[in-house]
């Protein structure tokens, strides 16, 4: 196996970061980087720009994954996070009815929004599903943007809490008994909330954990399976950011946490860098080319490229520092959007002559 | 006054250029974030204290509202028996409450935005605001916070919250109190959201703005000469460099002249080039926007 192919995660590879740095970008470079060394990729994005997502042929939403027109062995699948719960609840219920139950109750139907973690379970889970299920070399796995990196790690865990729900039934317990003894105080607490909310908390409490008694068991076993899958050695995570401050400083925090979680930190990537080329000509130079008046203008367009350089090169210094032996990838800023195959190629162009080719194992 | 866009347009950026501009009129203000993550404080290099009102500079103070810690103060406001937050500060609880009840959140936080607003507040011994500046959360999320007390009034006929919707909701509709900004920058992406905005709002917006505008330096004949000269032989490396860049930056610059024209009488405010930004930055993008408004 080549380094280069080896530093862009083993056989899943899980593209982390801030939002707004490119990451689903970043995610189907690599991809379609590894479909053009020969693998049979699969590329999982959550919300690619409309262009992108034309020239992945996701243009229709789409849950299974597609063959992507003139890429090789190169497949592609958007991520409906709430559909993917939903399959995964389906799957689980006991029986049509339960399904039903489940699937219809309010709490439920809120409850990506509700439960910190949800969407990142949700896409881990669709990740366990096809490394069991595709018959893929390798998964690419673009990640919702998190604000804390905790969300994506402990996700399962803490979805499993959640409909295990031990807190809430010691409330719910507690209710039925004030309803006997109303005036204890406290204990009608969620009543007091449906009074004041005018909605029918405490009864669809009650239905949601019922609804869901059944398949407590099989999700945590699920969670515990996802769980481990992400702690496999063959699970490596790239961690993409941009120079900017505050994604870089999200970037050392969520390495920290991979750290400290013991996961492969298989590659970092500074995408939209500024200034990777000298563009300092000489004056007499340009003028002698252009004139005075666009020769000054070209100098001022290369002196503004200059300070977004020095800025971004500050940035990578920070980085480096952070990251000890981890050499960052770096992309430089392309400009305009990337909308179609070749943009993406070229971006595998900086992947593939990524600086050092660390093997996941050494990289930690 | 609320501003609404998409995520990584500069709302942050923006709220604390308006509250500053605002504070430096002499008005008490208060910059207002959702997000729990702290930004506008760290523009000050200040600390970000989630759920604490706290003063970044003269006149200009800060707050993350967490929903969870307003429904604390309303309920502790409503029925002063501790033992009933308590209980609800457990965020599993909270997460189970939150969901059985649309809106709750987003009622919550719109409350405690409301409430800022006050010229008797809620929170005891706290002095009213005479501008709460709303960085609201991205697009969706934003239209959702607006919309909360109406749809939450409706909802709930009945009940103290019911009655406080309506009384938001009053607060919003008056344009005389209420200001809708909505944020871009020139990006096709984040134009088409800012009109998607605008449409969603009844096509009433008090102002669009369009932050990080790239410097238009060359004109379309400049871009041909660019080009013509670009394609001489033995140019040295740093030369074709800087052409190659300037010839990229024309083209960027028309891209967002294109979707500058699709918006209603943007304030356009510059990239600005700096390592990162603090107060120094905001101070110009003040000015910079003061101008242009």
């Amino acid at each position: 196996m080549s380094a280069e192919r080896a530093q862009f995660g083993g056989r899943l590879c899980i593209c982390v970061g801030a939002g707004g740095v490119g990451k689903t970008t970043v995610a189907a470079a690599i991809a379609c980087l590894r479909a053009s060394q020969g693998e049979r990729v699969a590329v999982v994005t959550i919300d690619p720009a409309p262009r992108l997502a034309q020239a992945l042929g996701l243009d229709e939403l789409s849950g299974e994954p597609r063959r992507v027109p003139g890429a090789g062995e190169l497949w592609a699948m958007r991520l409906d996070p709430k559909r993917t719960l939903d399959e995964l609840i389906a799957s689980l219920a006991p029986n049509d009815q339960a399904r039903e139950r489940a699937l219809s109750n309010r709490i439920y139907r809120e409850l990506s929004g509700a439960v910190a973690g949800s969407q990142e379970f949700s896409a881990v889970a669709k990740l366990y599903e096809l490394n069991r299920d595709g018959g893929f070399d390798a998964i690419v796995l673009d990640t919702p943007p998190s604000r804390n990196a905790l969300d994506f790690l402990d996700a399962p865990a803490r979805l499993t809490h959640f409909f295990e729900g031990r807190a809430l039934r010691l409330l719910l317990a507690q209710g039925s008994l004030a309803t006997r003894a109303a005036s204890r105080a406290g204990a009608p607490l969620l009543g007091l909330l449906g009074r004041l909310t005018g909605a029918g908390v405490l009864r669809e409490i009650t239905a949601f954990f019922t609804a869901i008694a059944g398949m407590v068991d099989a999700l945590a076993e699920r969670a515990a399976a996802v769980q481990a899958l992400l702690r496999d050695p063959a699970t490596g995570f790239v961690l993409v950011t941009s120079p900017k401050r505050e994604a870089v400083e999200e970037a050392i925090a969520f390495a920290e946490e991979l750290r400290r979680a013991h996961l492969t930190l298989a590659a970092l990537v500074v995408n939209r860098v500024h200034g990777l080329e000298a563009v300092a000509a000489e004056r007499s130079a340009l003028e002698a080319l252009l004139g005075a008046r666009l020769a000054g203008l070209v100098a001022a367009q290369s002196r503004e490229l200059e300070a977004l350089g020095a800025a971004d090169l500050a940035a990578l210094e920070r980085l480096r520092e952070a990251f000890g032996g981890l050499e960052p990838v770096l992309i430089p800023d392309l400009g305009d959007e990337i909308e179609d195959l070749d943009g993406l190629a070229r971006i595998g162009r900086y992947l593939e002559r990524s600086p050092n080719g660390t093997s996941p194992s050494a990289a930690q | 006054m609320f501003l609404l866009g998409k995520g990584g347009v500069g709302r942050s950026t923006l709220a604390a250029t308006l509250g500053l501009l605002a504070a430096r009129q002499g008005r008490r203000t208060i910059v207002v974030e959702v997000s729990g993550r702290g930004d506008v404080p760290r523009l000050f290099a200040a600390k970000a204290r989630t759920g604490v009102e706290s003063e970044l500079a003269p006149g200009l103070w800060t707050l993350d509202v967490d929903p969870r810690q307003a429904l604390e103060e309303y309920l502790h406001d409503q029925l002063p028996l501790r033992v009933i937050a308590d209980l609800l500060g457990s965020s599993t609880t909270f997460g189970i409450v939150a969901a059985a009840t649309p809106g709750l959140r987003e009622m919550l936080t719109i409350g405690k935005i409301w409430e800022l607003s006050q010229p008797k507040r809620r929170v005891r011994g706290a002095a009213p605001y005479d501008v709460v500046v709303v960085d609201a959360p991205a697009t969706g999320h934003g239209l959702a916070l607006l919309d909360a007390p109406r749809t939450f009034a409706s909802a709930a006929a009945v009940g103290p919250i019911a009655r406080q919707g309506r009384r938001i909701a009053a607060t919003l509709r008056d344009r005389s109190l209420t200001a809708l900004v909505a944020v871009a920058t020139p990006e096709r992406a984040a134009v088409d959201e800012l009109i998607g905005l605008r449409r969603a709002l009844g096509g009433s917006l008090d102002a669009e703005i369009v932050n990080g505008v790239a410097a238009a330096r060359f004109s379309a004949a400049d871009a041909a000469a660019l080009r013509d000269a670009g394609e001489r032989p033995a140019l040295a490396p740093e030369t074709r460099h800087a052409l190659a860049a300037a010839i990229a930056a024309e083209s960027r610059s028309r891209a967002q002249r294109r979707q500058l024209a699709r918006l209603d009488a943007p304030l356009e405010l510059p990239l600005i080039l700096a390592r990162e930004l603090g107060l120094r930055e905001l101070e110009q993008l003040a000015d910079a926007l003061a101008a242009a408004a």
